[in-house]
């Protein structure tokens, strides 16, 4: 019998496993971002920030997701410590942050810049905090792990034509044969469902799963009705629209197929909320490519497949962001971007079979520590979806 | 390489993978059309006479409905299909999705052909 496949991997102690082993650098507001960027960048090559535009002048349900956001990339496995960095008045609370990463195991600590005594000593002490965290890191083994235990993002961006024709179908082959072996793949942007939502509910493995679905995209078409907008000046994009994606549906259609033919639709959850069944879960994000990816990795994804026709150059923090295009003409313009050239299925010298083959194998090579492009460029975009006003 | 790609037989239009000048005759689902504009690549042309009001399909599902005659060979796009969903600026609400056929998802067909 074949060895399963698998990766190397760090285990944390909830059983999760990472495929990166970061010093998280976590700004509790928007007014210490700055400082945790800087202290981030002492303490390299593990240390990452996750500079942010929240934390303080936010009311309820942004409030939450706010901290749960914060919370859980404090909490993910692909974080071997974390040093959080306060202001000292703001709204989210440093020590809940530190607690997430506590019931972890891992190491963590505080710095406030107002009880530092300001910028240069709160920066001072803390990059020497990161960097005791960064040598403490750098020698702990990976070890084999199994692939059930990966959580896939599944990704699509700038798309074009090739996207749903070459990019997602690809990836929809990995996505399947990923949960036939046991694990979990996880789809965002419920505006890029809107049209293909019927063939995702017709897979959902209960009902109740199938009314969530619907209800969530029933709720993105009454926020539009509610605006008295028209959807379309955003989706498509006018990028898409050059690329010859007319409506909405068209988009949706071909996006869909990024979560393969077969795999059941096992469960639907909340922005950045923890990804608990293996399979295919959809997640409510909106369609804007960064807010979208925070919110997958939030959840517990450790790696990102990402399909562009036009490509694009969005990275995470924390989780590897591999990027796969159908469009020869990108795969040469972009090619600093790109990590995937699957143009071959468009000119009919590669099957979609052999594109997905190579595919799976780079989710396992990026899984085991390979750099992704994103990672190359220094590309870490984070941004956490906001529903309601600044107060 | 194909100049055209249909997705599902149920298609009333098809994707051009190269640009199509005018006049140019592309064969797809066993019948022939000729392009009567140009048609960039990527961009759709239609199969069959598509009438006002009639859903364009592609993928085997509705992606819009034609805003005016479509003849065959004319170029598809934003200019005479419009979407039905998340549209605030239109009076009733939209259909429920509910009730729409859940038909089988359909693959590309360049999967098939190897």
């Amino acid at each position: 019998m074949a060895a399963r496949p698998g990766f190397y991997g760090y285990r944390r102690s909830d059983g999760r496993v990472g495929t990166r082993n970061h010093v998280l650098v976590v700004p509790t507001v928007i007014c210490s971002s700055l400082v945790a960027e800087r202290v981030a960048a002492a303490a390299p090559p593990l240390g990452v920030a996750l500079p942010h535009l929240a934390g303080c002048g936010q009311l309820g349900p942004d409030m939450r997701v706010t901290h749960e956001t914060l919370a859980a990339y404090c909490g993910h496995p692909n974080v071997g410590a974390v040093l959080v960095l306060a202001l000292g008045c703001e709204q989210v609370v440093a020590q809940a942050l530190a607690d997430a990463a506590r019931r972890q195991g891992k190491p963590v600590d505080i710095v406030a810049i107002q009880s530092e005594g300001g910028t240069i000593r709160a920066t001072e002490k803390g990059s020497a905090i990161a960097r005791e965290f960064g040598r403490a890191l750098a020698v702990q083994p990976r070890e084999w792990c199994d692939v059930a235990d990966l959580v896939l993002s599944l990704k699509c961006g700038g798309s074009d034509y090739t996207s749903g024709l070459a990019s997602n179908p690809a990836l929809g082959r990995v996505t399947d044969r990923l949960v036939d072996l046991g694990g979990t793949a996880v789809l965002g942007e419920i505006a890029e469902i809107m049209g293909a939502e019927h063939l995702l509910a017709a897979r959902a493995s209960r009902p109740a799963t199938a009314e969530q679905l619907i209800q969530i995209i029933t709720r993105v078409e009454a926020e539009a009705r509610a605006l008295g907008l028209d959807i379309r000046g955003t989706q498509p994009s006018p990028g898409n629209i050059r690329g010859g994606l007319t409506t909405i549906e068209e988009k949706s259609l071909g996006a869909t197929h990024k979560g393969g033919e077969r795999a059941r639709l096992e469960d639907v959850v909340g922005y950045a909320a923890p990804i608990l069944r293996k399979g295919l879960t959809v997640m409510d994000t909106p369609g804007l490519d960064v807010e979208s990816v925070t919110g997958m990795v939030g959840g517990g994804a450790q790696v990102v497949v990402f399909t562009t026709g036009l490509g694009t150059p969005t990275g995470n923090p924390i989780a590897p962001v591999i990027k796969i295009t159908g469009n020869a003409r990108t795969a040469r313009q972009m090619a600093d971007n790109l990590d995937l050239d699957v143009s071959g299925i468009m000119s009919d010298t590669e099957s979609l079979d052999h594109a997905a083959d190579r595919l799976f194998d780079e989710v396992l090579a990026v899984a085991s520590g390979k750099a992704t492009a994103a990672e190359r460029l220094g590309h870490r975009e984070f941004a956490i979806h906001r529903r309601n006003p600044t107060i | 390489m194909k100049a055209v790609l249909v997705i599902s037989e149920r298609d009333n239009v098809a994707t051009a993978l190269e640009p199509l000048e005018q006049g140019r005759a592309v064969e797809a689902n066993g019948r022939t059309v000729v392009a009567l504009e140009p048609i960039p690549a990527g961009h759709k042309i239609a199969l069959l006479g598509i009438a006002a009001g009639e859903g364009v399909f592609k993928y085997g599902s509705p992606i819009g409905t034609a805003t005016g005659d479509i003849p065959a060979g004319a170029h598809v796009h934003t200019h005479n299909v419009a979407s039905s969903r998340g549209r605030g600026d239109l009076p009733q609400p939209p259909s429920d999705p509910r009730a729409r056929p859940a038909e089988p998802p359909d693959v590309p067909q360049t999967a098939r052909t190897h």
